[in-house]
């Protein structure tokens, strides 16, 4: 398949792991932002292959685990109201809040479907004009310029039943929250693909130039992860920090103007409350106020309820890289992906669900 | 009465129970025993040991490329049964309808069970219809179950597997889960996605005779896919498995689903596929065996059994490394980003 069995070929990628053992000359700790990578990484065996004194730390870019507790309870306690129908995307489901999950409102009756992309959730408002549409908004730059489209879509089509809960997020600040945390020691930062995209490589720079961390800017495949890693390791080895960018193929420096100028238009900067790592000041995107008819917070009048974090759960630290699954006392004992105490094991792009699913020894 | 929806008469045992018999259950999956319309069919004395398994059918939606809730209640019972080494004998079939159901709905799918039990040589020997009120069902479920025969001499177990066994997988994985996950998202695909439902038990009649005592195990990896399977044969056994990823037969366009919804093929629902473990030395002749019938054109050769550590599935990636592939835990979800 184009541009994806270029990237995952094993007569390329062999010679890419010799090349990764030399370019390690002393011991570094690399930060992967995005919940993606940890996937890729694991899928593609890289831990096991990686080079003595290459420390591989997860972030905090899995946006159904770095949802707070208290949204999740939001989230539930919408889906519970009568009128509303809850479009969310499939990772949400099995979430836990303080009590119970969307997967539970569903089993008594709440309306909760799950779609594909946010344009499903207007034709969902289309076909069932008795229900209020909530689409919750869960996620990174990635998602947040389709789910801008699908309002100026519900705008022009004058679809009035269609709203969006948005708790949607956004890159740079939590990675300097977690950057200006003294506990965090890390050389380097591989970067997200998928968000690059949108906000563009040069979105790093100022953390180069901040906190002097190598960053390179990453795709998903084989090749890809490879090649980044060799990247990161060369300039720790050689002392440098600067921004590479190794997923040109959908990736550049600017990034992606036209996408920005819409999310503008329907978005506006907001405090927003993260799993495990409290509010951070502009780290979240609310609807403006020109828009306000297609705000769920705004026409549902929601306030977040005070939430308590699961006992015992470590989310919070593995999500800030400080801690790993396996020292969590709950980590496949009472929390599996199949009973969930933690968002980072019920995402499929979460932290412990990875190390579930692939770590094990 | 509206003739062309299904009523709660239809259901009742009484005159509009007899017409649904008359007009689409004899009419399409007519045979001897069925005709005689009584309370139970005989089967005549067998040799050999009985084979006895029952599966239900709730599949949204009831058609698709590929087949319909139909065709997969009698491929998925008839591949039950062969994954044992049995022979299948016979079929029930017990409908359970949702009032207001389109009544040509019914009779394609009617039709399409008649044309599987035909294909397949099972015919369906006892069945039974109930109609719930409307809301109360969704359509149609469907459960089949079936009676198979296993010859003296022939043992199939995924507890027979042995350290050293080759797995072979009858064909391209995550055909039939793929299809229904994107009917159901309602997303088209260039290329075509179709489910691969189909029964294979002439495929394991002719390893069964051709390789006696060569095939250790059958597994048809339906729900939790090949990976599910693979870590129950594993469990069973109390051996490991090896894959090889580069091995693992998929369709692109499958693959580039899977891709965009972030599923992976190892978890998806096959229901015209089998592993089958075999000795190492009868392998290239089960291969070609499959390789020479229309189930098994696209079978490959993906793993072995090792004496690791029990219950574990390993694949290997092609940069050389490794990782362990779990059963499948709750629904496939497809992921934000």
């Amino acid at each position: 398949m184009k541009y994806l069995d270029e990237f995952r070929d094993s007569a390329l990628a062999r010679p890419l792991v010799a090349e990764l053992q030399k370019a390690v000359t002393r011991p570094l700790r690399v930060m992967e932002i995005c919940g993606s990578h940890t996937m890729a990484i694991f899928r593609n065996g890289l831990r096991s292959i990686l080079p003595e004194g290459y420390t591989l730390i997860s972030g905090p870019g899995c946006p159904v685990c770095v949802t707070s507790a208290s949204h999740m309870d939001a989230f539930i306690a919408m889906a519970d109201r009568p009128g509303v129908r809850v479009a969310i995307f499939g990772d949400l489901f099995r979430v836990p809040g303080t009590d119970g999950s969307l997967a539970n409102a569903s089993s008594r009756g709440a309306k909760v479907d799950i779609v594909y992309s946010p344009m499903d959730a207007l034709d969902l408002a289309v076909r069932h004009p008795e229900d209020l549409i909530v689409f919750l908004g869960v996620g990174f730059e990635t998602t947040t310029p389709g789910i801008a489209a699908t309002i100026l879509a519900a705008k022009n089509r004058n679809v009035t039943n269609f709203t969006v809960f948005s708790t949607q997020k956004v890159m740079p600040p939590p990675l300097i929250a977690l950057l200006d945390d003294p506990g965090l020691k890390i050389d380097g930062l591989l970067c997200p693909g998928h968000v690059s995209s949108i906000i563009g490589a040069g979105a790093y720079q100022p953390l180069v130039d901040k906190y002097h961390l190598a960053c390179v800017v990453a795709g998903f495949e084989t090749t890809d992860l490879l090649n980044s890693l060799i990247l990161l390791a060369r300039q720790v080895g050689r002392g440098e920090a600067k921004v590479e960018n190794t997923y040109k193929r959908a990736v550049n420096w600017e990034g992606n103007l036209r996408a920005a100028r819409m999310v503008d238009e329907i978005f506006e900067p907001a405090d927003m409350e993260w799993r495990g790592l409290g509010v951070i000041p502009g780290s979240g995107l609310a609807i403006r106020s020109g828009y306000a008819d297609f705000d769920a917070v705004v026409r549902l009048g929601i306030t977040l309820p005070a939430a308590r974090e699961a006992k015992g759960c470590r989310c919070g630290e593995i999500l800030k890289g400080m801690s790993i699954p396996t020292e969590c006392p709950l980590f496949n004992t009472r929390c599996t992906p199949g009973t969930p105490i933690g968002p980072c094991m019920v995402s499929s792009e979460g932290t412990c669900a990875a190390y579930h699913k692939y770590g094990r020894d | 009465m509206s003739e062309n929806k299904i009523l709660l008469d239809h259901g009742s045992g009484g005159l509009a129970s007899q017409e649904l018999i008359s007009s689409l259950f004899l009419k399409y999956l007519d045979n001897p025993i069925l005709r005689s319309l009584e309370d139970s069919a005989i089967i005549e004395n067998q040799q050999g040991r009985l084979a006895f398994t029952t599966d239900s059918y709730v599949v949204d939606p009831i058609f698709f490329p590929g087949g319909d809730i139909g065709k997969l209640a009698v491929h998925g019972t008839i591949n039950d049964l062969a994954m044992r080494g049995a022979r299948p004998l016979c079929l029930s079939l017990a409908l359970i309808l949702e009032e207001g159901m389109d009544m040509a709905d019914l009779e394609k799918i009617i039709i399409s069970i008649g044309e599987a039990c035909r294909a397949s040589g099972v015919p369906i020997v006892a069945g039974d219809t109930k109609v719930v009120p409307k809301g109360k069902g969704d359509k149609i479920f469907i459960n089949t179950s079936g009676i198979g025969i296993v010859s003296d001499g022939i043992d199939i177990s995924s507890k027979n597997a042995r350290a050293g066994d080759v797995v072979i997988l009858s064909g391209t994985m995550g055909d039939h889960g793929i299809t229904i996950m994107t009917r159901r998202a309602g997303i088209s695909m260039q290329g075509r996605l179709e489910s691969d439902t189909m029964p294979l038990h002439t495929l394991v009649q002719r390893l069964l005779t051709e390789i006696p005592g060569g095939i250790h195990t059958l597994r048809d990896p339906t729900r939790g896919g090949v990976a599910t399977s693979l870590n129950e044969i594993a469990a069973n056994s109390g051996l490991a498995i090896t894959m090889d990823d580069q091995a693992l037969p998929v369709r692109p366009e499958v693959r580039a689903a899977c891709e965009i919804l972030g599923l992976e093929p190892l978890y998806l629902a096959n229901e015209g596929k089998c592993l089958a473990v075999v000795s190492p030395e009868l392998a290239q002749r089960a291969l070609a065996i499959m390789h020479s019938t229309p189930e098994g054109r696209e079978a490959a050769i993906i793993g072995r059994l090792t004496a690791g550590k029990p219950g574990r599935v390993v694949i290997n990636t092609p940069v050389g490394g490794s990782r362990v592939v779990t059963p499948l835990h709750g629904e496939p979800l497809p992921r934000i980003c």
